[in-house]
C-alpha cells in the first residue's frame, strides 16, 4: 500500500494540489461572502422591521431545513436556466450555492453573538447620544465578534469539509480528484487516505490558528 | 445642607406633563406631572415596582413613554419625531450595573462619545478625561482594561464617562444597588460633590440617609404616581400620605 501511495503522489501530486486549491477557494468564497451575508441577515432578523425580519427568517429556515446536496443540485440546474446570458460555469453555480448555504448558518452565529451582548451596553451607548448604528459598530459588534469566534471557526471547518459535496458535479476539488484518480488507477483506499490526510491537515491547522487568535483577544482583556 | 435651595425660582430644566407608560395591560406610570429645575438634586424613592426607574428612563427615552410630554431645552422630547440622540448628549445617565464598555481602556470609555459625536477633538477629550479621572481618584487606571476594576471604581468611571459629555442633567438609576457595602460610600461621595457643584441630578435610590443629606427634594412614588414630595426633612420626619408613612416605616 505504501508503494501505491508513493506512486500516486509521484504521478498525481499536481492533481491533489489542484484539488486542494479548488477546495480552499470554494471554502474561502463561501465563508468570506457568507460572513457578509450572515452579518446583514442577522441585523435584518434583529431589526424592528417585520418585513426584513420575515425575509431573513424564511431564508435561514429554508437553508437549515433542506439538505445541502439538494441546494447544490438546485443551483446547479437553476442558475444557468434563469441567467443563461452569463454562461455560468459549474464552479460559479456551486460557489453561489455554498455561499447561499453558509450565509444562513453565519447569520445564526452572528445573531447569537449580538444577542449575547448585555442590553446595558446598548443602553449606556445610546444614553451618551450614540446613534443605533454607531452603537452597533463601536460597542456591540466588536464584543459580539469575540464571543462568536469559536462558532465561526466551527463554521469555517464545517464549510471546508462540506465543499466535498461539490465533487458530485466534478468541479475539481479534492474529492473530485479522488474520483478521477480512482477511476484511472482502480485504487480506492490509497487516494482516499491521501485526500483524508490533506483535509485533516487543512482543517486542523485552521482550528489551531483560530485558537491562537482567540487567546490573543482574551489576553487583551 | 442645601435644603434652603429655592428651586422654584431656578429656571426649569425638565418639565414632565401627564406622563404615562404601559407595558401591555400593566400601567407602570399613571400620569406624572413634575418639573425639575436647574441645579436641583432630586431623589426618587419608593417601593420596588413603583415606577421610579421607569420614570427616570423615560426622561431620556430609554423607555418610550406611552403618552405625555417631556419638555427639555424647549423641545418636547417625548415626540417620536424628535432626534433623541441629540438631546441625550445633554443628559448623562448612570446605571445600576455600570455598563462600562469592557473592550475599551478606561480612558477610551470616557473619550469615545465626545470624540465620535464631534463635541471635542481627540486631544481635548483626552485632557478632559484625565482631569475627570483625577477628580474621582482613578488616574492610575487610565490605560487599564476596565474588567479588573472593582464595582466602586467601575461606577466612578461610569459617572465621569457621562460627565465627559458636559451634560445639563445627570440621571442616576440606583447607582449603588449593585455595589458591595464598603464601596457605596466612595460612589456617593462623587455624586455628593456633583451636587455641591450645582449639577442637576435626578437619583433613584434606596439610600435614605444619602437622600436626606444631599437632596433638595424627595419624590415618593407608589403605583406609578408621585404620592408625596417635599424637602427631605419634611418628607422623612413628617410624611403625610399613609403610603409614604408605611414605606418609610419599613425602610428607616
Amino acid at each position: 500500500m505504501l508503494t501505491n501511495i508513493q506512486n500516486l503522489l509521484g504521478k498525481y501530486g499536481m492533481n491533489f494540489l489542484n484539488g486542494l486549491g479548488t477546495t480552499l477557494l470554494l471554502a474561502l468564497i463561501s465563508v468570506a461572502i457568507g460572513c457578509v451575508i450572515g452579518a446583514i441577515v442577522a441585523i435584518m432578523r434583529l431589526s424592528k422591521s417585520k418585513l426584513l425580519g420575515g425575509i431573513a427568517t424564511v431564508y435561514t429556515e429554508i437553508v437549515r431545513d433542506t439538505p445541502l446536496l439538494l441546494q447544490l443540485y438546485f443551483f446547479y440546474f437553476l442558475l444557468p436556466d434563469i441567467l443563461p446570458a452569463l454562461r455560468l460555469s459549474k464552479f460559479t453555480c456551486i460557489a453561489v450555492a455554498l455561499v447561499f448555504n453558509s450565509g444562513a448558518y453565519m447569520s445564526e452565529v452572528f445573531r447569537s453573538g449580538i444577542q449575547s451582548i448585555d442590553r446595558g451596553q446598548t443602553e449606556a451607548a445610546r444614553s451618551l447620544g450614540l446613534s443605533a448604528s454607531q452603537t452597533m459598530l463601536r460597542i456591540v459588534l466588536p464584543q459580539a465578534f469575540k464571543n462568536v469566534l469559536p462558532a465561526m471557526c466551527n463554521e469555517f471547518v464545517a464549510v471546508t469539509k462540506e465543499t466535498s459535496l461539490a465533487s458530485t458535479f466534478y468541479v475539481g476539488d479534492l474529492m473530485t480528484q479522488y474520483q478521477t484518480i480512482s477511476g484511472k488507477t482502480y485504487l480506492v483506499i490509497e487516494p482516499l487516505l491521501i485526500i483524508g490526510v490533506i483535509y485533516f491537515f487543512v482543517t486542523f491547522t485552521m482550528s489551531k490558528l483560530i485558537a491562537v487568535l482567540e487567546r490573543r483577544l482574551k489576553a487583551d482583556d | 445642607m442645601t435644603e434652603q435651595f429655592d428651586y422654584k425660582s431656578a429656571p426649569e430644566l425638565i418639565r414632565v406633563e401627564d406622563l404615562h407608560k404601559d407595558f401591555g395591560s400593566l400601567k407602570v406610570l399613571a400620569g406624572i406631572t413634575e418639573t425639575i429645575h436647574k441645579g436641583e438634586v432630586v431623589s426618587l424613592i419608593g417601593p420596588s415596582g413603583s415606577g421610579k426607574s421607569t420614570f427616570l428612563r423615560c426622561l431620556n427615552r430609554l423607555e418610550e413613554p406611552s403618552s405625555g410630554h417631556i419638555w427639555f431645552d424647549g423641545v418636547d422630547i417625548a415626540d417620536k419625531t424628535v432626534n433623541i440622540d441629540k438631546h441625550r448628549q445633554k443628559m448623562g445617565m448612570v446605571f445600576q450595573h455600570f455598563n462600562i464598555f469592557p473592550h475599551m481602556s478606561v480612558i477610551d470609555n470616557i473619550t469615545l462619545a465626545p470624540v465620535l459625536l464631534g463635541r471635542q477633538s481627540k486631544d481635548e477629550a483626552v485632557a478632559k478625561a484625565e482631569a475627570l479621572l483625577a477628580r474621582v481618584g482613578l488616574s492610575d487606571k487610565r490605560d487599564n482594561k476596565p474588567t479588573r476594576l472593582s464595582g466602586g471604581q467601575k461606577q466612578r468611571l461610569a459617572i465621569v464617562r457621562a460627565l465627559a459629555m458636559e451634560p445639563e442633567v445627570m440621571l442616576f438609576d440606583e447607582p449603588t444597588s449593585a455595589l458591595d457595602p464598603e464601596m457605596v460610600g466612595e460612589v456617593l461621595e462623587v455624586i455628593k460633590s456633583l451636587a455641591k457643584n450645582n449639577m442637576t441630578c435626578v437619583i433613584v435610590t434606596h439610600e435614605m440617609g444619602f437622600a436626606r443629606e444631599v437632596c433638595n427634594r424627595v419624590l415618593f412614588m407608589d403605583g406609578g404616581v408621585i404620592c408625596e414630595q417635599g424637602a427631605p426633612r419634611d418628607l422623612f420626619d413628617h410624611p403625610q400620605h399613609p403610603r409614604t408613612q408605611d414605606f418609610l416605616g419599613k425602610v428607616l
